[in-house]
């Protein structure tokens, strides 16, 4: 049994990680883990620990996922799945209003319901990173988004520090892991030695300090978080991708006309798999419908991708029209504009858009391109056309 | 944050595609709004869309918006007949510099449809007379069938210190005003760089030649020119994304902004 003087951390075992889900789920939590659907671990309901990944690992690289066998019980050896959590903060789909006309006059009807007290079990440390940027986008500007306001202040965050990094993996490179420093109720490292299957529980918070007080912990001790640290150091060591972040965002400010988003544009097929899976792209649609005798009408918000066509779209015709420029867009979005908006760089290095990209574009590569041949006067060519 | 009902008082066809809907404001809600604002107007089942207020600010009570239909939501909002019912969110995003104009000549040029957002700071100008200098009012359209306030327009040109000129792309057999694009009408101007605030709104293409035109041979500088940009809108909050323009969200740093912090962007292809 550790104690809130004792640094706030203790040792469980592994039949203990689902007593944790059970008692977030008594005390009103729906805890969301990992869970493997469909050849992929994706962020799902979990019950039990039955419903994590055990023994699961993958195998990725730009335009590769593949699930395997780790021929061990871990229960967090692996390291991003597709998803991101902003599946349950941002909703894919969500109604935004529902308006009913009655004798001639327009009622619009309250959104009421509220949304379940999310637990999140299996937090990476870019992922942390992530919730944050979406924190900086949807609440913390001039207004903010009552839906993602809603699923955020309620939540329970369990991280887990990341043990090995995937070939796409480049948090080192933005700073965000791979060990989770803050943002999180309590942070796991799985301690995998020899027969030893222990987890190292540390608590970030008061929320998380209580349930961690109501576990059958063991005391931690200082060579437990030295095991943790070695861990981390042991990830970093294995990630080669890099992206040089000094001066990224001139020089993407200065290259609006590189020939090397012609070369991208030749690749890239405009799919928006990239924005899909990547966990602070927040862009959204939304889509009005209404019953066949005009009296109720809804208001729907979907996911969107400034890789459409009709993303850009004004009366006249859309505004980015080529490859080019949307695939422009969306990097110097995620890497430079980014940081003007909301004083931080949208990228936190999980490395999702180069695993997901079904033709293998690494945004690490095109920046480094781009880097090594600058231009710096840009060829002037005719804005878009409007009428007087 | 859900749009509010409001009643439409009157809809006024201005042109053959342009309409002018007057809505009466609720009393909770307010309808305060600064001259270059705009609304998200909803349209029951149909959509929303952002559309500038193009009211006299002085008048309290009701919100006025000019309405060209172009699409689906433009012309189901031109459908809408006084007494039915539209949904407003707003008003949004940054206004015209009225403040910083007091004291100084300003310069108003308007393409099209851009009028719209211009006028309301044209009532504004003309209620609080004595705050401002000279008021010249330029005024391009397609054809003589396209031009906007035309009764306003009268108004403006009669006034004694109001200097009101329009030009129009191509005339008709009726047409004996002026042909050309708005900037033939510079020939006619005389600016005083350093007390003149102007302000733009029009089409892209024609905003970059009227900055173009004034910042070269007018002297004026770039951080005393102001215009209005467009892209596509949803949400109006800096959430949908859809309306950025390099580090800005149209919705939320603009509509408005000063030529000094667009002109790098402008000229930028596919932005």
């Amino acid at each position: 049994m550790s104690s809130r003087e004792e640094g706030l951390s203790g040792l469980v075992d592994l039949p203990s990680i689902g007593q944790l889900i059970s008692l977030l789920e008594r005390q009103g939590w729906r805890v969301i883990g990992p869970t493997v659907r469909d050849g992929a671990i994706v962020y799902e309901r979990v019950e039990s620990i039955d419903d994590l990944p055990r023994g699961w690992t993958e195998e990725q690289e730009a335009g590769r996922y593949r699930l395997k066998r780790r021929g061990d019980d871990a229960l967090f050896g692996y390291n991003l799945g597709p998803q991101s959590w902003k599946k349950y903060l941002h909703p894919p789909e969500v109604r935004l209003l529902e308006a009913r006309r009655e004798n001639g006059l327009l009622k619009i009807l309250k959104q009421s319901d509220p949304p379940p007290r999310y637990a999140f079990l299996g937090v990476r440390a870019c992922e942390l990173a992530a919730i944050a940027v979406q924190d900086r986008v949807l609440v913390g500007d001039r207004f903010a988004d009552p839906i993602y306001e809603a699923r955020r202040k309620n939540l329970f965050l369990i991280a887990v520090n990341c043990a090995q990094a995937a070939p796409t993996c480049f948090c080192t490179s933005m700073g965000t892991g791979p060990r989770a420093r803050q943002g999180y109720d309590l942070a796991i490292t799985e301690i995998l030695e020899g027969e030893r299957h222990e987890f190292l529980l540390e608590a970030g918070s008061e929320q998380g300090a209580s349930v961690l007080g109501q576990l059958r912990a063991r005391q931690a001790g200082p060579a437990d978080s030295e095991i943790a640290e070695k861990m981390a150091e042991h990830a970093a060591s294995q990630i080669h991708r890099r992206i040089e972040t000094e001066g990224l965002h001139d020089l993407l400010y200065a290259n609006w006309e590189h020939p090397r988003w012609d070369d991208a544009a030749g690749r890239c097929l405009s799919c928006g798999n990239c924005t899909m899976v990547c966990p602070t792209c927040f862009c959204t649609n939304v889509e009005d419908v209404s019953d066949v005798r005009g009296e109720h009408a809804e208001r729907w918000r979907r996911w969107d991708s400034c890789y459409t066509l009709s993303f850009s779209y004004i009366h006249g015709g859309s505004v980015r029209r080529s490859v080019r420029s949307r695939y422009r867009q969306w990097l110097t979005h995620k890497l430079a504009s980014w940081i003007d908006q909301f004083g931080t760089s949208g990228c936190v290095g999980c490395g999702r858009c180069i695993t997901w990209c079904p033709v293998g574009i690494d945004l690490t590569a095109e920046v480094r391109a781009i880097r090594d041949t600058p231009t710096r006067a840009p060829k002037r060519r005719e804005n878009r056309n409007g009428e007087s | 944050m859900a749009p509010a009902p409001h009643r439409i008082l009157r809809v006024k066809r201005e042109t053959h595609d342009t309409f002018t809907l007057t809505l009466e404001v609720p009393e909770e809600a307010g309808g305060e709004f600064a001259p270059g604002q705009f609304s998200m107007l909803y349209v029951f089942g149909v959509g929303e869309l952002p559309i500038s207020i193009s009211g006299d600010p002085g008048v309290p009570g009701q919100l006025v918006y000019t309405v060209r239909a172009v699409g689906k939501a433009t012309g189901s909002l031109v459908k809408l007949r006084a007494g039915d019912w539209v949904g407003v969110r707003g008003p949004f995003g940054s206004a015209w510099p009225v403040e910083a104009a007091r004291g100084k000549d300003v310069l108003i040029v308007a393409g099209g449809i851009g009028l719209a957002p211009l006028r309301s700071v044209i009532y504004h100008v003309l209620n609080n007379r004595d705050a401002y200098g000279r008021l010249t009012i330029l005024y391009g359209a397609r054809s003589p069938k396209d031009l906007l306030y035309r009764v306003d327009f009268r108004s403006w040109s009669r006034q004694m210190d109001t200097h009101a000129l329009t030009t129009v792309d191509h005339g008709d057999l009726r047409w004996r005003g002026r042909v050309g694009v708005v900037t033939t009408l510079f020939r006619y101007v005389r600016l005083v760089p350093e007390r003149t605030i102007a302000m733009l709104c029009g089409p892209e293409i024609m905003m970059r030649y009227v900055c173009a035109e004034i910042e070269k041979n007018h002297q004026l500088p770039a951080s005393q020119i102001h215009l209005t940009m467009e892209r596509n809108m949803k949400c109006a909050a800096g959430f949908c994304g859809h309306c950025q323009f390099g580090p800005y969200f149209i919705c939320k740093d603009g509509p408005v902004f000063s030529y000094e912090r667009m002109k790098p962007l402008l000229g930028i292809y596919e932005l």
